[in-house]
C-alpha cells in the first residue's frame, strides 16, 4: 500500500517535472528567434532527472535504515523490567506482538497495558516517520526541480547532460554482470568459509565417506563430509556422457558439414538442436521411467546386474543432452578450416574420408578439444538428470552400473527447503558449490583460451 | 632401365588398384558412421517425444462420474439460508450468512455423495459406505457442498452433477492396474471394482477431457483433482520478472560495452566475466539466490520474486552476448551517416543503430525466456519446491513453477496415476517452449525481411 502511494506520488511529480522543463524550454524558443542549444524534450528530461535522483536517494536511504530504526524504537518502548526478563526468542515474540497491535492486526491472548501503549506509540512513530520520509523525498524532489528550472536557458547544454546520465545508467547495467559474479564468489566463499570452521578442509577434500547427518539430530553430531565419493560419481557420469556425446556429436557434425546435401542439413540440424532446448527435468524423467527400467531389463536378459538408477542411466541420457552442444560447436569449427587445405588434399588424390581424418580433423583439433572441455564443464554442472536418475548413493566405488551421487545432487539434497544456514549440514552445499564453480570455471577458461587461440591461426 | 620401370609401373598400378578398393571401403565405412551417428541423434529425439506423448496423452482424459445428487432434507438438517430483511445492515447480513455457511460446512456431505452413488448402483448391490466412497474423488463432497451454498433453494431437489472419479478408479478404468492382482494388492475393494465396472457399462462413469488439469491447483488429498494452474501462474510471474528486468539491463549493458566503453582493463574484465557467467552451472545461481536473496536480503521464500531474480541473472549473459553480436553486425555506414548528419553518439545509437537490431534482440529475449522457463535446479534451492495449493496472486506469494511441479509429481508415490500426469505436464511445458521458439523464428524471419 505504502509503496503504491509512493510510486503514484513519484509518477505525478515526474510528469510535472517533465512538463515544466519542456514548457519553459518552449517558451524560451519563441521570442525573437533565440537559438536554444537543446530541444525541449531534453530540457524536460533533464528536469525529470533532477527531480528523480534526490527523491530516489531519500527513498533508498529510508528503505535501508527504517527497519533498524523501527526495531530500536520498538525495543525502547518495552519497559526495562520486562526487557531484562526476555531472552532473544522472547524478545522477538514480544516485538511481533507489539507490531501486530500497531498495525491493527490484533494479537491472541490477553493484552497487557504496556503492550497497548507500545503498540499505539509504535503505530504513531511509523506513520510519522513515513510522513517525514515522504515530505523529505517530495521536498528534495521539488527543490531539485526548482533548481533545474532555474538553470534552463537557451545556452544550457541539456542534451549533453542527459546523455551523460544515460551513459551512467548504461554503466550501471554493465555493473550488474560484475555484481553477479561478485555475489556468486562472495556468497560461496563466505558460507564455505563458515562451513570450514566446522569441518577441516582436509577432511572435506580428501574424505572418502559422505554421511551428513540431518540437522535435526543435533549440532553435536556433525556427520562426515568427504568429497571423494561425490567427485568420482560426478566424473564417472561425465565420462559416460562424453563417451556417448563425442562420437555421435562429432560424426554428426562431420557428416552434416562434409557429406550431407544442403536440404538434408537444413532439416536435420534444427531437429538435433531441439535436444539442446529440452529442459533437463524432462531428460531426468525420461531417464528415470524409460531408460533406467530398460537398462535394468536388458541387464537381466544378459545376466548383468544393472540398477535402474545408476551412473550408466544418468550418463547415457546426459550424453544425449550434450550431443547438439558438441555437434554445433564442431560444425562451426570445421567451417573455419580454410578450403585450400581441403582442396590441397583432394589434389593429392586423397578420398574424402582421408581428407577429413588426416587434414581437416588435425587442423580443427584444438577447437574440438575446446568444445569437448566446454561440454565436460556442462556435464559436471548438470543437476536435474542426476538428481532423478543417478540413484543418490554417495558411496566410493568404481562400478558404473550401480547408483552413485554427484556434487550437484548433494547440493540439492543439503539445501532444499532449508535456509537456516547455521549448521554444517546446509553450509556444506556452499563448499560443494565452490568446488563445482572452480572446476567449471577452470574448464571454461581453458576451453575458451584454446578455442580463441585456434581461431587466430587462420586469420 | 626402361624395362624395370615399366614392370614396376604395372606393379604399382596393381598396388594402387588393390589399395583403392581398401580405401573406398574405408570411405564407405566412414560415411556409414556419419549416417549412424545422425540416425542415433534423430532416434533419440523421436524416442523422447514418442515416449512422452505415449505416456502423457492418456492423462488428458479423466474419468468422470455423472450422478443424480439429491439434497435430501432428511440428511441435510440445516436452517433455511438467511434472507436479507429490509433495514438489515450489511455487516449483520454477512454475519448471518457466514453463520449459515459454517452450519452447512459442518454437515456430513459424504452421506449425500454416498446416497447418490448408491442410487446409481443396481438394486440390492452390497457395498459398505467406506468402500463406495473410494470410487469418487475425496473432494467430491466439497464440490457438492459448493453447489448447495451457491443455490440453497436446491434443498429437497435433485440435480445432475459431474464429479471426478478418484485416481484409483481412473487407474482401474484405464487399465493401468493389473486386473488379475490378488485382492490384498488392489487399491480398491472387490465390490468397489465390480461397481466401477457396472458404472462404466451403464455410462455413469465416462471419460472426458481433463479440464481440471488446467483449472485446478496442485492437491495432495485429492490426486485426481491436482492441476497445473498454480505452477503455470508461478512460471508466468517469473517470466514476467525476467522480461521486465533482464531485457533492459541486458540491452543497456550490451550497448555500453559495444558502443561507449573505452578499451580498458575494466571493460576487458567485464567481457571475460560475462562469457564466464554464461557457462556457470545453473545450480550455482541457485546457491547465489539462497545466500543473497533469501538469507541476506530476506526476500520471501518460495516466491516468484526470488525465483524471477535468480532466473534474470541467469538470462542476462544470453541477452548481452546476443545483443552485442547484433550491434556488431550493424553496418558502419549507418553509424557514419548518422554522425555525419550531426547526431551525437547517443542519438546515433538509440535512434539509428538500436532499431535495426530489434529482431535479433527480440529473438535472443525469447530464447533466453524459454531457457529460464525450463530451469529447475536453482528454483529448488530457494524453496520453490514447497507444496503450494493456491494461485499466486502477486509475485511475493508462495508459488511453484512448471518444471518444479514436474519434479514434485514424478516423486509422488501414487505412481500409476502420476506417471501419466507428469508426462502430461511435460507436454504442456514442451508445448510452451516450442511455441516460444516458433514465435522467435517467425519474428526473426519476418522482421529481418522488413529491415
Amino acid at each position: 500500500m505504502n509503496t503504491l502511494i509512493v510510486a503514484g506520488l513519484l509518477l505525478v511529480l515526474l510528469g510535472l517535472a517533465y512538463q515544466m522543463g519542456w514548457s519553459k524550454s518552449r517558451a524560451l524558443a519563441t521570442p525573437q528567434g533565440v537559438r536554444v542549444h537543446s530541444r525541449s524534450q531534453y530540457h524536460g528530461t533533464l528536469a525529470l532527472l533532477w527531480t528523480l535522483v534526490p527523491a530516489v536517494l531519500i527513498l533508498a536511504i529510508w528503505a535501508f535504515f527504517s527497519p533498524g530504526v523501527t526495531h530500536w524504537y520498538a525495543v525502547s518502548q518495552i519497559p526495562a523490567d520486562v526487557l531484562t526478563s526476555l531472552d532473544q526468542i522472547g524478545l522477538n515474540q514480544q516485538l511481533q506482538r507489539i507490531r501486530d497491535l500497531a498495525s491493527g492486526f490484533g494479537v491472541a491472548g490477553e493484552v497487557q497495558p504496556f503492550e497497548v501503549a507500545a503498540g499505539e506509540n509504535l503505530g504513531r512513530f511509523q506513520l510519522l516517520s513515513f510522513l517525514i520520509m515522504l515530505a523529505a523525498a517530495a521536498g528534495l524532489g521539488v527543490l531539485g526541480l526548482m533548481l533545474a528550472r532555474r538553470r534552463i536557458s537557451a545556452r544550457l547544454r541539456a542534451r549533453n547532460e542527459v546523455e551523460r546520465a544515460v551513459i551512467v545508467l548504461l554503466i550501471a547495467c554493465s555493473a550488474v554482470a560484475i555484481l553477479t559474479t561478485v555475489g556468486i564468489v562472495a556468497s560461496l566463499v563466505t558460507e564455505a568459509f563458515r562451513f570450514f570452521t566446522y569441518v577441516n578442509p582436509l577432511d572435506f577434500f580428501f574424505g572418502t565417506v559422505w554421511a551428513p547427518k540431518f540437522s535435526s539430530t543435533g549440532a553435536g553430531d556433525a556427520g562426515q563430509y568427504g568429497l571423494l565419493p561425490l567427485l568420482t560419481g560426478t566424473l564417472m557420469i561425465s565420462a559416460i556422457a562424453m563417451l556417448v556425446a563425442v562420437p555421435v556429436g562429432l560424426m554428426t557434425a562431420i557428416y552434416l558439414n562434409q557429406y550431407a546435401h544442403r536440404s538434408v542439413r537444413k532439416i536435420v540440424k534444427p531437429i538435433i538442436e531441439i535436444l539442446a532446448g529440452i529442459p533437463t527435468i524432462v531428460y531426468g524423467f525420461f531417464a528415470l521411467v524409460t531408460v533406467g527400467p530398460f537398462l535394468r531389463d536388458f541387464g537381466n536378459a544378459i545376466g548383468l546386474p544393472i540398477s535402474a538408477t545408476s551412473a550408466l542411466t544418468a550418463g547415457l541420457v546426459m550424453g544425449v543432452m550434450i550431443i547438439p552442444f558438441i555437434s554445433s560447436l564442431s560444425d562451426d569449427i570445421l567451417n573455419q578450416v580454410p578450403r585450400t587445405l581441403r582442396d590441397g588434399a583432394y589434389g593429392l588424390g586423397a578420398t574424402q574420408s582421408e581428407t577429413i581424418r588426416n587434414v581437416l580433423l588435425p587442423a580443427a583439433l584444438p577447437g574440438i578439444v575446446g568444445a569437448f572441455l566446454l561440454a565436460v564443464s556442462r556435464a559436471i554442472g548438470e543437476t536435474m538428470i542426476v538428481v532423478l536418475a543417478a540413484g543418490n548413493a554417495p558411496i566410493l566405488r568404481g562400478n558404473p552400473l550401480e547408483p552413485v551421487s554427484t556434487i550437484t545432487v548433494s547440493i540439492v539434497n543439503q539445501l532444499t527447503g532449508d535456509t537456516d544456514f547455521t549448521g554444517p549440514q546446509s553450509l556444506v552445499a556452499f563448499a560443494l558449490g565452490l568446488t563445482l564453480f572452480i572446476m567449471t570455471l577452470c574448464l571454461n577458461i581453458v576451453a575458451l583460451y584454446i578455442v580463441r587461440r585456434f581461431r587466430e591461426q587462420y586469420e | 632401365m626402361t624395362d624395370s620401370t615399366l614392370a614396376s609401373a604395372a606393379e604399382r598400378r596393381k598396388l594402387v588398384r588393390a589399395g583403392l578398393t581398401r580405401r573406398h571401403a574405408g570411405e564407405r565405412l566412414f560415411r556409414a558412421f556419419g549416417v549412424i551417428a545422425i540416425c542415433l541423434a534423430l532416434g533419440f529425439v523421436a524416442l523422447l517425444f514418442t515416449d512422452v506423448l505415449r505416456k502423457g496423452i492418456p492423462a488428458f482424459t479423466q474419468s468422470n462420474i455423472q450422478l443424480a445428487v439429491t439434497f435430501d432434507p432428511e440428511l441435510l438438517k440445516v436452517d433455511a439460508a438467511p434472507e436479507r430483511s429490509p433495514g438489515q445492515s450489511d455487516a449483520d447480513f454477512r454475519a448471518a450468512r457466514l453463520g449459515w455457511e459454517r452450519q452447512v460446512a459442518m454437515l456430513n456431505w459424504n452421506t449425500v455423495v454416498e446416497a447418490a452413488l448408491r442410487n446409481a448402483a443396481p438394486e440390492g448391490f452390497e457395498i459398505d459406505s467406506r468402500q463406495i466412497l473410494t470410487i469418487a474423488e475425496t473432494d467430491a463432497r466439497h464440490r457438492v457442498r459448493e453447489i448447495f451454498v451457491r443455490d440453497p433453494a436446491l434443498l429437497g431437489q435433485t440435480v445432475t452433477v459431474d464429479l471426478l472419479a478418484s485416481a484409483n478408479t481412473d487407474n482401474w478404468v484405464k487399465g493401468n492396474i493389473d486386473r488379475n492382482l490378488a485382492d490384498s494388492q488392489q487399491q480398491l475393494s472387490a465390490p468397489a471394482r465390480a461397481l466401477i465396472d457396472i458404472f462404466e457399462e451403464n455410462g455413469t462413469i465416462s471419460q472426458g477431457f481433463a479440464w481440471s488439469l488446467f483449472s485446478n491447483v496442485d492437491s495432495r488429498s485429492a490426486p485426481a483433482a491436482a492441476g497445473l494452474l498454480g505452477a503455470l501462474l508461478g512460471s508466468m510471474w517469473m517470466m514476467l520478472i525476467v522480461v521486465i528486468l533482464a531485457v533492459p539491463i541486458g540491452v543497456g549493458s550490451a550497448i555500453y560495452l559495444e558502443e561507449f566503453a573505452p578499451k580498458s582493463r575494466l571493460t576487458d574484465l567485464i567481457e571475460v566475466n560475462i562469457n564466464n557467467l554464461a557457462a556457470v552451472p545453473s545450480i550455482v545461481f541457485g546457491l547465489l539466490g539462497a545466500a543473497v536473496f533469501i538469507n541476506w536480503f530476506r526476500l520471501p521464500l518460495s516466491a516468484p520474486l526470488a525465483g524471477g531474480l535468480v532466473l534474470t541473472l541467469m538470462t542476462l549473459p544470453t541477452i548481452i552476448i546476443a545483443t552485442r553480436a547484433a550491434l556488431k553486425g550493424v553496418s558502419p555506414a549507418l553509424r557514419q551517416a548518422a554522425l555525419g548528419m550531426g547526431a551525437s553518439r547517443t542519438q546515433m545509437v538509440f535512434h539509428h543503430v538500436l532499431p535495426v537490431t530489434f529482431p535479433s534482440i527480440l529473438t535472443a529475449t525469447i530464447i533466453g525466456v524459454a531457457q529460464a522457463l525450463g530451469e529447475t535446479a536453482p528454483l529448488l534451492l530457494i524453496g520453490m519446491n514447497a507444496f503450494v495449493a493456491a494461485v499466486p496472486a502477486t509475485p511475493i506469494d508462495q508459488a511453484t513453477a512448471l518444471p518444479v511441479q514436474i519434479y514434485l509429481w514424478q516423486g509422488n508415490e501414487n505412481r500409476n496415476f502420476f506417471e501419466p500426469r507428469t508426462s502430461a505436464a511435460i507436454m504442456v511445458l514442451l508445448a510452451f517452449m516450442i511455441t516460444l521458439n516458433a514465435v522467435a523464428i517467425f519474428l526473426r524471419s519476418r522482421l529481418e525481411k522488413r529491415a
